[in-house]
């Protein structure tokens, strides 16, 4: 499966995703700049993205845990997801990310 | 604590691998001071995820960041470390003697022979919104924290967030503030629901306003805000007048004054031998997520094997005329001494 990465400069990658993987995981190991300071753990909300908006149906719903951590993050958006709760899979082939700002 | 201390030892970063740092200094009688920018030891195992369970502690089938800090606290006990909590690390440089001093943001100077950062990602800072040219206002109508509520009175107060600081704040500040809005993306909160019940009722009095909105922009001049544009969830924006915004949204890491201390850093890292875990420059040492080298890996159980092999170097730096005598704790009458248990 495939992931479609956009960086915070504007710029897209297509990224390989593995299944089972968090999305953070993929971006992280791809060394793109998300901080996820907390390792996966849903406790810092530096691992911000936005998911576009034909997604957003297909991700399993946040957990009352991501959506009280997203009040910690910045700029959030009614597309805002932490990208360590979304899980690959051979549904989100093609899924479409933008690295939050910091 | 402002003040000039000397020691054998300075730890920058009291979380769980400067914690243990101090054991193994203590087993060779190197006394430690350490300086943290959060006011509790801890470091980010009690700042993130003080209730989350860790499981990889060697011996310890599940542990939270709490406990596990709290556990480390009673096993450096005996040694009697001295903290510095609530200071940044601000200056490092190097006395004619030879030893360090490294000076804090209070004042205090640490003078040791040894350095040792055990600083994970760094200092724990206040999260900035990412709006354009919001470094203008701050620390004159752009504030992160409150240091005398008494600056707040009769103010126009605009409080972003939606955690316990910012529910708090709302609560604490309301009597004071000319007028106060809380402005959250969603009405829901994180914050303890005690506080999101004062608010509500606070709102419903009209003596604060909510507004489900997010702040976009800052309209000002020379650092003083006039007006602030909001924008509701369905895109809808409007301006909003006020003189002072407060935005809470926790805390962030990051490297902060490190990266001006002279050190040879690689991508905000300090690479390490791997043998006594000293930076580039001697008597300065790095352990935890702080350094790197080949193979390294950012777990707790790596750093508290590197802050052993750490405190043998320190030793040899520290006490130069003395043998280091390696013994064990089960069964060093010495060792046991020293901990209290013999």
């Amino acid at each position: 499966m495939k992931i479609i990465a956009t960086d915070r400069k504007g710029e897209t990658h297509t990224l390989e995703g593995r299944d089972g993987w968090s999305v953070m995981e993929i971006l992280r190991d791809a060394g793109l700049p998300i901080t996820a300071e907390c390792g996966g753990a849903c406790a810092c909300a530096t691992c911000h993205v936005y998911v576009a908006e034909d997604w957003l149906e297909k991700l399993s719903p946040k957990s009352d845990a991501e959506t009280d951590m997203l009040d910690m993050a910045l700029a959030v958006e009614p597309n805002s997801r932490l990208s360590c709760q979304i899980t690959c899979g051979p549904d989100l082939d093609g899924l479409q990310v933008t690295i939050a700002l910091e | 604590m402002a003040g000039r201390f000397e020691t054998d030892v300075a730890i920058l970063g009291a979380g769980p691998i400067g914690l243990f740092a101090v054991f193994e200094l203590g087993l060779l009688d190197l006394k430690a001071h350490l300086i943290d920018i959060l006011d509790r030891p801890g470091g980010q195992c009690t700042e993130l995820y003080p209730e989350k369970p860790i499981y990889d502690i060697p011996g310890l089938t599940i542990v939270t960041g709490q406990e596990l800090t709290d556990r480390l606290l009673q096993q450096v006990k005996p040694f009697a470390p001295e903290f510095h909590l609530s200071e940044m690390a601000s200056g490092l440089d190097r006395l004619a003697d030879g030893r360090w001093r490294l000076k804090t943001d209070v004042g205090t100077e640490i003078i040791a022979p040894v350095v040792v950062i055990a600083a994970g990602a760094g200092s724990f800072v206040p999260k900035r919104p990412p709006i354009a040219g919001i470094d203008a206002y701050e620390g004159k109508s752009v504030f992160y924290s409150v240091r005398k509520m008494d600056a707040f009175r009769g103010r126009d107060i605009v409080i972003a967030g939606g955690g316990d600081s910012a529910l708090d704040w709302t609560i604490n500040l309301a009597p004071i503030a000319n007028k106060l809005t809380l402005v959250h993306h969603r009405d829901g909160f994180r914050a303890q629901q005690h506080s999101v019940n004062q608010m509500r009722e606070l709102a419903a009095h009209g003596k604060i306003n909510f507004e489900i909105a997010s702040v976009k922009a800052l309209h000002g001049a020379n650092g003083m805000l006039e007006e602030v544009t909001l924008a509701s969830p369905d895109k809808r924006e409007w301006r909003h007048a006020c003189d002072t915004f407060m935005p809470f949204f926790g805390l962030t890491i990051k490297l902060g004054p490190i990266a001006e201390f002279g050190l040879n850093l690689h991508e905000d890292l300090i690479p390490v031998d791997t043998a006594k875990f000293e930076s580039s420059t001697p008597g300065i040492f790095a352990i935890g997520d702080i350094n790197s080298y080949p193979g390294k890996l950012k777990l707790i159980l790596c750093g508290f094997h590197e802050a052993a092999l750490m405190a043998q170097a320190a030793f040899h730096i520290c006490r130069p005329n003395e043998k280091l005598r390696f013994q064990y704790t089960t069964s060093s009458s010495s060792l046991q001494k020293k901990l209290g248990v013999a």
